[in-house]
């Protein structure tokens, strides 16, 4: 994972114990290595969930094994299920509840897309209501698909210009 | 275990009026409004049919009077045998049925959604309010005269309708519903395939033949 930003220059002979880099590359690396997920398990989707957070497919080794379920306290959400029209704008709310910086998971084709769904009663992907960062293909997608999504995500926030987003708001 | 002929002999020796209605798969009888919870409870207390599978209800389209039939399922956990019980609702435009919740508090549940797909109340149910749907939906999607894709709704919560532009949209259909039974064509060509993607919602599908 080796970007503009998220290189970490490091010199032993000349810093010794001070490590120079950029801002950019010590607060994505902070932020992609804990990302703590709420899961927003609505269906299926979230056994496999559960089975990413437990023994076998550790979710644990990427940071992430702190399931919040309350939005203030987690970075990450991942909705994993199908998402009704009756469901949507709960869904929606308690995404604006989430903290910055916040970033969502679409796990499985019903929330990708709508899924098998196509239909009066289900949100044709989770997308129309919030913003997504990741999609996950799979009915439901394997344990290490979702694996393999956090990873992606944690490349995606590597390349976040987060310095400057922060001093842009203080 | 009860064979169906004692249980229709004897369900039509207490109910003159239930009749023979033709099924494929299981007894069958067709039973007047004002007596099916009778004997829905005759048929539970006498014959052991304990367990109720299914409450649900048939619309047969919007020209057809009688123009709902609900339909009870029942099953006997001991004598592994099931029965199915048919009424037409009186009313085309209101159609109301008895509800079954004090013979099986799961009827509850079935109920709620026969009244939320097709839009049949149940007189003195505990609450009959809609249960896939949101309560406020105008419309009872199982009907024969509601499209197969949805009919456009504003989002029931007008906050979240207003930041996210989003509204229940008519799902995609994308050429479909692709029906086919088995011998009727080769099933490779009922569905579109993944990889097959000449075609979208966006771009017409190219004539081939």
């Amino acid at each position: 994972m080796v970007t503009a930003n998220t290189e970490l220059a490091y010199n032993t002979k000349i810093e010794g114990d001070i490590v120079v880099t950029k801002a950019d590359a010590v607060i994505n690396w902070l932020r992609s290595s804990s990302v703590w997920p709420m899961p927003m398990g609505l269906a299926c989707c979230a056994i496999e969930l559960m089975a990413v957070g437990a023994s076998r497919f550790d979710i644990s080794r990427f940071g992430a094994e702190v399931m919040r379920f309350s939005p203030r306290q987690a970075d990450c959400m991942i909705v994993a299920g199908t998402v009704t029209y009756k469901m949507a704008p709960h869904v929606r709310r308690v995404y604006d509840q989430m903290a910055e910086p916040k970033w969502v998971i679409a796990m499985g084709a019903c929330a990708s897309s709508g899924g098998m769904y196509r239909s009066y009663a289900t949100l044709q992907g989770v997308d129309q209501i919030i913003p997504v960062d990741v999609y996950i293909s799979g009915c439901p997608p394997r344990p290490e698909a979702l694996l393999d999504a956090l990873i992606k995500l944690q490349a995606k926030i590597g390349t976040e210009r987060s310095a400057k987003t922060l001093l842009a708001s203080a | 275990m009860t064979a169906p002929a004692d249980v229709t002999a004897a369900l039509q020796s207490k109910f003159p009026q239930v009749t023979s209605r033709p099924s494929g798969d299981h007894p069958a009888f067709n039973v007047p409004a004002s007596e099916v919870i009778a004997a829905l409870k005759y048929l539970r207390d006498e014959f052991a049919y304990d367990f109720l599978v299914d409450i649900t209800a048939v619309d047969w389209s919007a020209d057809a009077s009688p123009r709902f039939t609900v339909i009870w399922h029942l099953f006997s956990t001991t004598n592994h045998g099931y029965v199915r019980l048919a009424s037409d609702c009186a009313s085309d435009t209101e159609p109301v049925a008895p509800t079954a919740t004090d013979l099986w508090p799961a009827a509850n549940w079935h109920e709620r959604e026969t009244y939320d797909l097709l839009g049949v109340k149940f007189e003195k149910h505990p609450d009959l309010r809609r249960i896939l749907m949101w309560d406020e939906y105008p419309y009872h999607p199982l009907r024969k005269d509601f499209p197969l894709a949805g009919i456009e709704v504003p989002l029931h919560d007008p906050e979240v309708a207003a930041l996210t532009g989003a509204s229940g949209k008519p799902a995609p259909m994308m050429g479909g519903p692709f029906v086919a039974s088995s011998g009727e064509m080769n099933l490779t060509d009922a569905e579109p395939r993944a990889k097959d993607e000449s075609w979208t919602e966006s771009q017409v599908k190219p004539v081939s033949e």
